[in-house]
C-alpha cells in the first residue's frame, strides 16, 4: 500500500517548515511599520476605575497612542460567541486580574512597555468572588451588570445559566444501593506553547487581521459586526496555531488591535506573554455532586448529577461548555433514570473557555469515580460493572440522541487486556479503569474547494485550522486517494478568509469528519467532471464510466486520471474545479439544539505505584484505547491520543491555579505552574485503537482528538485507591494531597 | 527609538554567518535573534527559562536565549534551528527522524527540542531512554509528543553508527 493514501502514515504536511524554523506563526510575521502594543492591567480581581491618566505615558518617545475605553465608540462595543458581554477595554470596572483597562501602541516594544507602566489608573478595589460558594451567597456582589441581562430571571444572581437534562423520574426508582459524593475539578490553563498573538492592519477600505485563532470565520463575523463592515472587507489571516486545545477558539484581543490599527492608520501587533495567557484563558473548574443508584447486581438504576461550573467574569463559550459537557453526564451506560442539573456560575476570575474535552472531564471525574465506589460497596469487579451497564451498538442510551455508534465493549476489553486486568499485582500497586464519552459536534458547516490542475497536481482549500492535529495531512491523503496525485503534488491552503471558503470552526474533533467529508465531496465533484470529460473524449455514455480512487474506468480499460485530464483540457490547459459542502443542521427541539455527529469513546486503564512516604504516584502503565472508526493516518491518531492522555495527566496529577486573597494567580507562569514534561510520563504509555469503519467521516472515520483525555483522572484515582485504600475526591492528586490522605488513613 | 536606551556594538557568528550589530544593553539574545536578525525560528514563550522554546546553541553549549543578554553573546558562535539543515536544504538526520517518527505536531516547541536533542547526542552519542527524557526535560511540549521525540533521538543515535 502506498503510504500517502488513506490508512498510511506519511510525514506531516507542513512538517518541514516545523523542523527548519521556516513555519511562520503569527508572532513571526513582520508587517512593515507595525506598532507594538502593550496592555495596561490592574493588580486585583475587581475594581472600580476612578480615572486614567495617560499624560506621562504619552510623553515616552515613540508612543503613538494610549487607548482607553473613552477612545472607543460609545457605548463601548461588547462581543462574545454566546453573549455579547466582553467589552473591548474595561468599562467602569475590571472584573478579573489581567483585564485590560488601556493599551499603549508605540514604535518599539521597549517604549510600549515603559509607557504601559506609566499609565496611572486610580481605582478602588471592590469585593470579589473566586469560588462557587461565594458566588451563590445571597449577599454576593454581582459579577455581571444586570442591565446587560434584560429579561433574564437569573439577572439578579451570579448564575449565568442553569441547564436541566434527564429522563424518567429519579425519585420513583428503587435502588438497592445509593452512593453520593461530591468531587472537585481544578482551574487549569491551556498553556499552548505559542502564546496568543494578534495583529491588525488597515487594508484598503477594510481591515486585515492576523490571529492564532481556531475559528477564523467566527472572528471575521465578530470584527465585521463591531466595525460595521461587510464580511468581504474583513480579511482574517489565521496561520497555523502553535497549539490551540480550545483556548484559541474565539476572539479575544482582535477587536482591540483592529481599533488601534484604524485609529493610527498603521499595522499593530500584540503578542501576549505566557503569564498574560494564564489570565486570558482557562478551563472551567467544577464542583460536582453525584448520587448514583445501583441494584445489588451492579445494574445502574439512576444518576442524579448536580454540576456547578465556575466560569469567569465573561461568558466566552463557557456556558456552552457547561451544557454540552454535562448533558452526557451519565456516560456510555444504560441508565433508566437521570436528572442532570448544571449551572454556569460567574466569578471574578479569568474567563474560562473551551478546553479539550469541553466540560466532559469535570463530570466524568465525578460519575466514573462514583461508579467505582458503588462497585466496591457491592463487591463487584470494577471492570465488570462497567461492561454490565455499557450501551450496546445502536442502543439509544441517551434518549432522543444519536444511538451508541460503536462496539464499545471491544474498546473496553482491549484496554483490560493491555493493562492485564485481573492478573496478580505487585505489592503496593493498584489498577484503575474508567470510560469516557463525549458528544461530537452538534451542528456543522464546512465548504471545501479542490482544483485539479493541468498536470494532475491538486490544490485543496479548507478553512480548518491545523493547530497540530494534522488536518492538512489528512485532507491531502483524501485528495491523494481520490485524485491519484502523490502527496507531494498536493497543496493545502488554509487560514485566509479572502481565499478559502467558509468553515464554521475547528473544534469538537470535527474536522476529519466534517471538513474531511467536504474535501471528499469536492474531490467527487472533480471526479464527476472527469467522467463527463472521459465520455466526451471516448464517445461513451457517462453511465458506463466510473472515476474512483485515482483512476478512470472505461468499459474496456482503466486509465490514470491524468490520461483523461490532459487531452480533456486540451491546448489551453486550465483545470477542473470541484466544490464540496458538509452540513449538519441544528435540531431546534434537541436540548443542545443538535444531536451528536458521533461520539468519542475511550477506555483508560492505569497501573500505579504510590510512594507511601512522599505521596508520589508512579504510573507504571497507562493504557488508552479509543474507538476511532477508521484511522486515516494511524501515526497521527497515536500522537493525538497520547498527547491527550498526557495532557489529562496534567490536571490529574499536577496542574491547578492557586489564588491569593485578591484573586491573583500566585503560580502565574511556567516556573510555578507545572505541566507534564518528559520526566512525568508513565513508565509505559500504551495506546491502541478500535477500527470498525462505522463513523460518519470519510472511509468510516470518527473524530478522535479529545477522547484519551476524558477519563484519565478517575482511572488514576481508582488505581491509587486500589493501591492504598485512600479515596481522594479533589484534583489534582498532588504528592501533598496524597500524602495527607495516607496520613489521615493511618490515624486511629 | 527612545534616546534613553543605551546600545553597544557586538559581533557574533550565527549559523556560520558573521553578524555585526548594535544591540540595546537590556535586550536578550532571543530579542536580537528574532527582532534584529529576523531569525524567527527560535520561539518565545515563557521568558523565564522554563519552557525551552527559545533554546539555541551558544559556543556549543545549550542555553535558553531568553536568559542570555545579547551583549553576553558578543564574539560567540550561535546555532539556531535555521542552521541545522544543510545549505542545500537537506534536513539533518535528527530533523528527518523527527518527521519520520511523528515527533512534530503543532511544531512550536520543535526548534528548541531539536537544539537540545542535538546537544544531547553530541555529548552522549548512545543515550538510553531515561537519559533522553532527562536531557530534554527542559523542553516542554504541550502536544506531548514526548514518546515520539524520544524515538526520534534514539533512531538518530542508532543511525549515526551506520
Amino acid at each position: 500500500m502506498r503510504t500517502d493514501r488513506i490508512g498510511g502514515s506519511p510525514n506531516r504536511v507542513g512538517g518541514i517548515g516545523r523542523v527548519t524554523g521556516s513555519q511562520q506563526y503569527v508572532a513571526d510575521i513582520r508587517l512593515q511599520d507595525a506598532l507594538q502594543v502593550k496592555l495596561v492591567t490592574l493588580d486585583c480581581a475587581h475594581a472600580r476605575i476612578i480615572s486614567i491618566d495617560t499624560s506621562a505615558a504619552e510623553q515616552v518617545p515613540g508612543v503613538r497612542l494610549v487607548m482607553t475605553a473613552a477612545d472607543l465608540p460609545q457605548p463601548v462595543p461588547r462581543f462574545g460567541p454566546q453573549f455579547s458581554d466582553r467589552p473591548i477595554l474595561a468599562v467602569g470596572e475590571t472584573k478579573y486580574p489581567g483585564e485590560p483597562v488601556a493599551a499603549v501602541a508605540a514604535e518599539t516594544k521597549d517604549a510600549a512597555e515603559e509607557a504601559a507602566r506609566l499609565v496611572k489608573v486610580e481605582y478602588e478595589e471592590l469585593p470579589a468572588i473566586f469560588s462557587v460558594a461565594a458566588a451563590l451567597d445571597p449577599g454576593a456582589v454581582l459579577v455581571q451588570d444586570s442591565a446587560l441581562r434584560p429579561n433574564d430571571p437569573l439577572a439578579g444572581t451570579n448564575v449565568l445559566r442553569e441547564h436541566r437534562f434527564g429522563w424518567a423520574d429519579v425519585e420513583a426508582t428503587k435502588a438497592d444501593l445509593v452512593v453520593e459524593n461530591t468531587y472537585s475539578f481544578p482551574m487549569v490553563t491551556h498553556f499552548a506553547i505559542e502564546p496568543h498573538a494578534f495583529m491588525a492592519a488597515p487594508d484598503g477600505d477594510g481591515i486585515a487581521i492576523w490571529s492564532s485563532i481556531q475559528h477564523p470565520n467566527w472572528l471575521q463575523k465578530i470584527i465585521a459586526q463591531i466595525l460595521g463592515l461587510p464580511l468581504a472587507k474583513v480579511r482574517v489571516f489565521a496561520p497555523d496555531p502553535g497549539g490551540g486545545f480550545g483556548g484559541k477558539q474565539h476572539a479575544k484581543l482582535e477587536p482591540l488591535v483592529a481599533f488601534i490599527a484604524l485609529r493610527t492608520g498603521r499595522p499593530a501587533r500584540v503578542i501576549l506573554t505566557l503569564d498574560e495567557t494564564f489570565q486570558a484563558v482557562r478551563r472551567t473548574s467544577a464542583e460536582v455532586r453525584v448520587r448514583t443508584g445501583f441494584m445489588s447486581d451492579g445494574t445502574l438504576v439512576f444518576q442524579d448529577v448536580e454540576a456547578d461550573y465556575l466560569v469567569g467574569a465573561y461568558a466566552d463559550i463557557a456556558d456552552r461548555v457547561v451544557s454540552k459537557g454535562s448533558y452526557p453526564a451519565c456516560g456510555p451506560y444504560r441508565v433508566p433514570a437521570a436528572r442532570i442539573v448544571s449551572r454556569s456560575i460567574l466569578s471574578h476570575t479569568t474567563p474560562s473557555t473551551a478546553f479539550r474535552g469541553f466540560g466532559n472531564p469535570q463530570v466524568n471525574w465525578a460519575v466514573e469515580s462514583n461508579i467505582d465506589e458503588g462497585a466496591r460497596a457491592l463487591g463487584i469487579d470494577r471492570l465488570e460493572i462497567r461492561l454490565r451497564n455499557l450501551a450496546r451498538k445502536g442502543e439509544a442510551f441517551i434518549p432522543f440522541d444519536t444511538p451508541a455508534d460503536g462496539d464499545w465493549e471491544q474498546t473496553v476489553r482491549r484496554a483490560a487486556e493491555l493493562i492485564g486486568w485481573g492478573t496478580p499485582l505487585q505489592p503496593g500497586r493498584g489498577r484503575g479503569v474508567a470510560l469516557g464519552i463525549k458528544s461530537g459536534p452538534t451542528t456543522g458547516l464546512s465548504y471545501a474547494t479542490v482544483r485539479l490542475l493541468a498536470d494532475g497536481s491538486v490544490v485543496v482549500y479548507a478553512g480548518t485550522s491545523d493547530m497540530g492535529q494534522g488536518a492538512r495531512t489528512v485532507f491531502a491523503q483524501i485528495a491523494a486517494e481520490e485524485l491519484g496525485a502523490p502527496l507531494e503534488w498536493i497543496t493545502i491552503v488554509m487560514g485566509d478568509t479572502a481565499v478559502v471558503p467558509y468553515d464554521q470552526q475547528t473544534s469538537a474533533s470535527r474536522s476529519t469528519v466534517l471538513m474531511g467529508n467536504a474535501v471528499l465531496r469536492a474531490c467527487r465533484d472533480v471526479q464527476a467532471k472527469l467522467r463527463t470529460m472521459a465520455a466526451r473524449l471516448h464517445g461513451i455514455d457517462e453511465a458506463d464510466i466510473v472515476v474512483d480512487r485515482g483512476v478512470v474506468r472505461l468499459p474496456d480499460r482503466e486509465l490514470p486520471i491524468i490520461d483523461v485530464l490532459k487531452p480533456g483540457l486540451g491546448a489551453l490547459g486550465g483545470e477542473l474545479i470541484g466544490n464540496g459542502e458538509m452540513r449538519k443542521d441544528a435540531e431546534p427541539d434537541h436540548p443542545l439544539s443538535g444531536s451528536a455527529a458521533f461520539f468519542e469513546f475511550n477506555c483508560t486503564a492505569i497501573e500505579a505505584d504510590v510512594d507511601e512516604g512522599t505521596g508520589d504516584i508512579v504510573l507504571v502503565r497507562h493504557v488508552t484505547v479509543s474507538d476511532v472508526g477508521k484511522a486515516l493516518n494511524p501515526l497521527q491518531v497515536t500522537m493525538q491520543d497520547e498527547g491527550a492522555a498526557i495532557m489529562g495527566l496534567g490536571h490529574t496529577l499536577m496542574e491547578h491555579y492557586i489564588f491569593d486573597d485578591k484573586g491573583r494567580i500566585r503560580n502565574l507562569g511556567a516556573i510555578d505552574y507545572r505541566i507534564p514534561t518528559s520526566m512525568d510520563l508513565p513508565l509505559e504509555l500504551v495506546s491502541a485503537i478500535v477500527e470498525n469503519a462505522d463513523g460518519p467521516g470519510p472511509y468510516g472515520s470518527k473524530g478522535m482528538s479529545e477522547g484519551a483525555l476524558l477519563c484519565v483522572a478517575p482511572a488514576v484515582a481508582a488505581a491509587v485507591r486500589d493501591a492504598t485504600g485512600v479515596v481522594i475526591r479533589d484534583l489534582p492528586l498532588t504528592p501533598e494531597r496524597v500524602w495527607r490522605a495516607l496520613r489521615d488513613r493511618s490515624k486511629p | 527609538m527612545s534616546e534613553m536606551i543605551q546600545t553597544v556594538p557586538i559581533e557574533l557568528t550565527v549559523n556560520g554567518r558573521r553578524r555585526a550589530l548594535e544591540v540595546a544593553v537590556h535586550h536578550t539574545l532571543l530579542d536580537v535573534l528574532r527582532d534584529d536578525l529576523e531569525l524567527t525560528g527560535t520561539k518565545e514563550c515563557c521568558l523565564v527559562g522554563e519552557c525551552g522554546a527559545c533554546t539555541v546553541s551558544l559556543d556549543g553549549r545549550i542555553v535558553d536565549s531568553c536568559l542570555v543578554l545579547a551583549v553576553e553573546a558578543d564574539g560567540a558562535q550561535v546555532t539556531t534551528v535555521e542552521g541545522l539543515a544543510a545549505v542545500d536544504g537537506h534536513l539533518s538526520p535528527l530533523q528527518q527522524a523527527f518527521l519520520d517518527k511523528g515527533a512534530v505536531q503543532c511544531g512550536f516547541c520543535i526548534p528548541g527540542q531539536l537544539l537540545s536533542a542535538q546537544a544531547l547526542l553530541a555529548e552522549n552519542p548512545h543515550p538510553t531512554v531515561p537519559e533522553i527524557q532527562e536531557g530534554l526535560a527542559g523542553n516542554l511540549c504541550r502536544c506531548a509528543c514526548y514518546q515520539q521525540i524520544t524515538e526520534a533521538v534514539l533512531a538518530t543515535a542508532e543511525g549515526a553508527d551506520r
